[in-house]
Formats: C-alpha cells, structure tokens, sequence
C-alpha cells in the first residue's frame, strides 16, 4: 500500500472515507437535535450520554476532529492542484451544459460550512470544553442545581434570529454539498450500484432531509421560546 | 450562414497566443465544423492570412485528432460527436461562435488549436496493452470464453479514440475517464488479468506524473465524450487500484 494515499485514487478514497465518517456523525447528531422538539429530557439524557462517555470523549471525538481537519485540508490541497492542472482559462466555458452548479462548486459550499463550523465551534464546542475540562464540571447540571443545563443552552442559542438566520443560509450550503458529495464519495470508492435509482434516491432523500431537519430545530426553538 | 468566429491564435507554444475575430461567409448548414474551418482557412489564405492549423484526420469520428472547444464544450454543443461530426446546422445565420484548443497543462498548445496529447500516448505506454506470446501456439481467441455482458461491457470501454475532450471538459483537467475506459477494457476480460495489477498501477502513476487533476465526478467528461464512456469506467478503475495496492 506504499504510497497509495499520496496518489490521486487514493486521496479520492481518503476524502470518501472521512466524507462517510461525516456523514454517519451529521446522521446521529440529528437523532440527537430532534429529540429536543420533541422531549427535553430525552435530549438532555443523550446529550449527557455523549458528552461524558468516555468512548465517545476520547475515541469518537478525537477520529471527528480529524476527519472534520483532514476533509477541509485535503479539500484545499485537492483544489489547488485542480487548479493548477489548467492553466490557461478557456474564454468561454458552458459548464452548466455537462455538470451541476453543486458539482462544480463544492469549494465554495465547503467554505461556506467552515465558516459555519467555526460559529458553530464557539456557540457549543468551545463552551462544552470550557465547562467539562477547563472548569471541571462533568455534572451537566444547570448552576442552579436543578435539572441538565443541555436544553437551556440550546433554547438559549436560538433567541438571535442572526444566528439563526447563518444557521439556516449554512445548511443551505451543506445540502448543496451533500447534493453531489453523498453520491460522489460512492462513486471515488468505486461503488458501482450508483447507477440504480434506489441508492441515488437516498442520497437526494438524506442531502435534502437532513439539512431541513437542522434547519426546522433551529426554527422551533427560535419561534417557540 | 455568415458567421464570427473568435479563434485562437498562436504561433508556437512559446507565444502568449490571443482570440482573433474573423468573417466567414457562404458556409452551407450541411457541412462539418471542420469543413467550415476549411472554408475560412481558404478564405484566409487569399487575403494573404496565415491559415487557422487544427487537428483532424479521418474526419469520420474515428481517429480522435480533432479536438477543438467550442462556445464553451470540448467537441461543440452537439452530443456524441466528434468535431469533424458536428454540423453547421446546429449554428444560426449571424452567430459567433467562439473556438478554442483543449486547454489543460499536460496539453500543451502547439500551434493554434492544436495541442500535443502525447501525455495519452505515454499512459497507454505505462500499461494498455497485453503482453501475448506470438510464437506459433497462440490460443484461438474463440477458445476463451467470455460473458456477454463483460464482453459488451470492455466493448464499450475499448470505444475511447482517446481524443481529450474528458480532459477538456473536466474542471480540473482529469484525465480519468480515459485511463478508467483503458483500464476497464482489460480489466472485464481474462486476456487482462496477468498484467492486472502493474497496469493499473502504472498507468495511474503516468496519469499523475502528466500533471492532470483528480477527478471530482462532476460527469462533465461523460457528457462531453463522443463516444459515451460512462463513468462507471472510473469507478472501476478506482476499485482495480485499491485491489492491486492491496495485493502488492
């Protein structure tokens, strides 16, 4: 397997990989946000689970850190290359008549869910990490005592309709990615079932679904308290 | 048909080359795209112009050597042609049409519109071929039996003429469907299992070696291709270098 990753198949596979990995987390996290519409304390008993089980701390955390980091780098690193295998720009390119819009600018709906990222990292992550490991508070109970503070936090996030309105437009942009990205990581792992309709169904399913779903919790909590 | 036509020029590969407009008149609706640039090349040369040079050989959508990107598609705006297959009839009286050479590093501008695609030539070189023993017992080719699907399936792979318009049509000048078709025409038949695993190999380090971009599926290249190779060749491809990275 000498060099295989360093070739342009293989870093086809690597993106797959870590694009999988990210999809199967986006996938549970919404098991999660959704419980909240429906039942705080449901929502507050797995958000605890997964913020203080050790394998989800120290084993499933640090593999999403780097799959999130590897996925953007070599994202970067790929397009760059891209780039610099055309040199010359044609005069005139008609490629809306051969590809999608979402094909052709996953750079930029990428950027656009770093971006997203990077809020998304100070509003919970940050915090989180604030509270459990700096602070040394692994209770998950509001200050008062009374009850897990998980709920509260999230209520509370979802007040600034700013914020709610960057998370909206950012989920946009990760359907769009997921549009091409779903289908596209089946076909660099050389899946060849593609082509049947059920399977490219799904992935339309999950790519528009999923991001609706993020968008219709942030706008219940928004609307609701 | 009278038409504009912003072609462009270069002298040489080391020329910076820039678009030229020229007239072009009294083009039938029946003719080829090819055979209207003959037309403007004839009209050139007697204004003393030095003539548009363009790849073409056959001229019957076999040979691959005619490239050219037209209004913004490798092989102009018709599907599952060559350029010496388009006709002027898919053009309206007074358009402009703008033309230029397949553009991508590991194709490098030669004159005009001709650019050097030997970079295909030395991937083929890398591993597209078996290595058969002609000695006087050579098996009868009927004698091996085949499926027909994976007979019909290399078939469909062994139609690329290698003419570059993947490559041209890729935002990222990839040039992976062609390897993947030149993979998978011997990767679906027994003849090419021998050799499967250095063929693959070494044709994706050429591949890379040229300077093409990875591919990013956006299926441009199986649009523009006129000879319809389906990107399935890739996904092939993709599934043959990870078996032959894993075996050796």
């Amino acid at each position: 397997m000498s060099g295989f990753f360093k070739s342009s198949i293989g870093r086809k596979y690597a993106m797959a990989l870590s694009a999988f990995f990210l999809m199967f987390f986006l996938l549970q996290h919404f098991a999660i946000n959704i419980l909240s519409v429906f039942s705080p304390d449901a929502f507050n008993e797995a958000s605890h689970f997964m913020g203080t089980f050790w394998a989800v701390q120290y084993v499933l955390q640090p593999v999403l850190i780097f799959g999130v980091i590897y996925h953007f780098v070599m994202g970067f690193i790929l397009e760059a290359k891209n780039r610099s295998a055309r040199v010359k720009k044609y005069a005139k390119n008609n490629g809306a008549a051969n590809s999608s819009w979402m094909s052709r600018n996953m750079i930029y709906s990428g950027l656009a869910i770093l971006a997203f990222l990077v809020l998304h990292f100070i509003d919970f992550w940050i915090p989180e990490i604030n509270t459990k490991f700096i602070d040394g508070d692994m209770t998950g109970l509001l200050p008062n005592g009374e009850g897990f503070r998980y709920y509260e936090e999230l209520v509370h996030k979802f007040e600034n309709p700013l914020r709610v309105g960057a998370y909206v437009i950012a989920f946009i942009f990760l359907s769009l990615h997921l549009m091409h990205g779903f289908s596209s990581a089946f076909q660099s792992a050389g899946a060849s079932s593609m082509r049947k309709e059920k399977l490219q169904l799904f992935a339309k399913v999950y790519s528009i679904s999923i991001p609706l779903g993020f968008i219709f919790i942030a706008l219940f909590h928004h609307f609701n308290h | 048909m009278n038409l504009t036509l912003k072609i462009w020029r270069q002298t040489d590969a080391n020329d910076k080359g820039k678009m030229v407009d020229y007239k072009v008149t009294e083009i039938s609706e029946h003719m080829s795209f090819l055979e209207m640039m003959d037309v403007l090349n004839e009209q050139l040369i007697n204004k003393g112009v030095e003539p548009v040079a363009f790849d073409h050989d056959c001229r019957e959508g076999i040979c691959g050597m005619c490239s050219m990107y037209i209004n913004g598609e490798a092989h102009g705006p018709d599907r599952g042609v060559t350029t010496c297959q388009l006709h002027m009839r898919m053009f309206k009286d007074g358009d402009t049409i703008t033309i230029e050479p397949f553009r991508a590093k590991a194709f490098p501008v030669i004159k005009d519109l001709v650019v050097d695609r030997s970079a295909f030539d030395r991937i083929q070189h890398a591993g597209g071929y078996i290595s058969v023993n002609t000695s006087g017992n050579t098996q009868d080719a009927n004698a091996t039996l085949i499926s027909k699907h994976a007979a019909d399936e290399a078939m469909d792979a062994a139609t690329c003429i290698g003419c570059g318009a993947c490559v041209a049509s890729c935002k990222n000048a990839s040039a992976m469907l062609f390897v993947g078709a030149k993979v998978s025409q011997y990767a679906l038949l027994p003849q090419g299992q021998i050799e499967a695993v250095d063929r693959v190999k070494n044709m994706v380090a050429q591949m890379d070696l040229e300077g093409f971009g990875n591919c990013t599926n956006t299926g441009a290249c199986e649009v523009e291709c006129p000879k319809g190779i389906s990107l399935e060749n890739i996904a092939r491809m993709n599934r043959e270098f990870l078996s032959a990275n894993v075996k050796s």
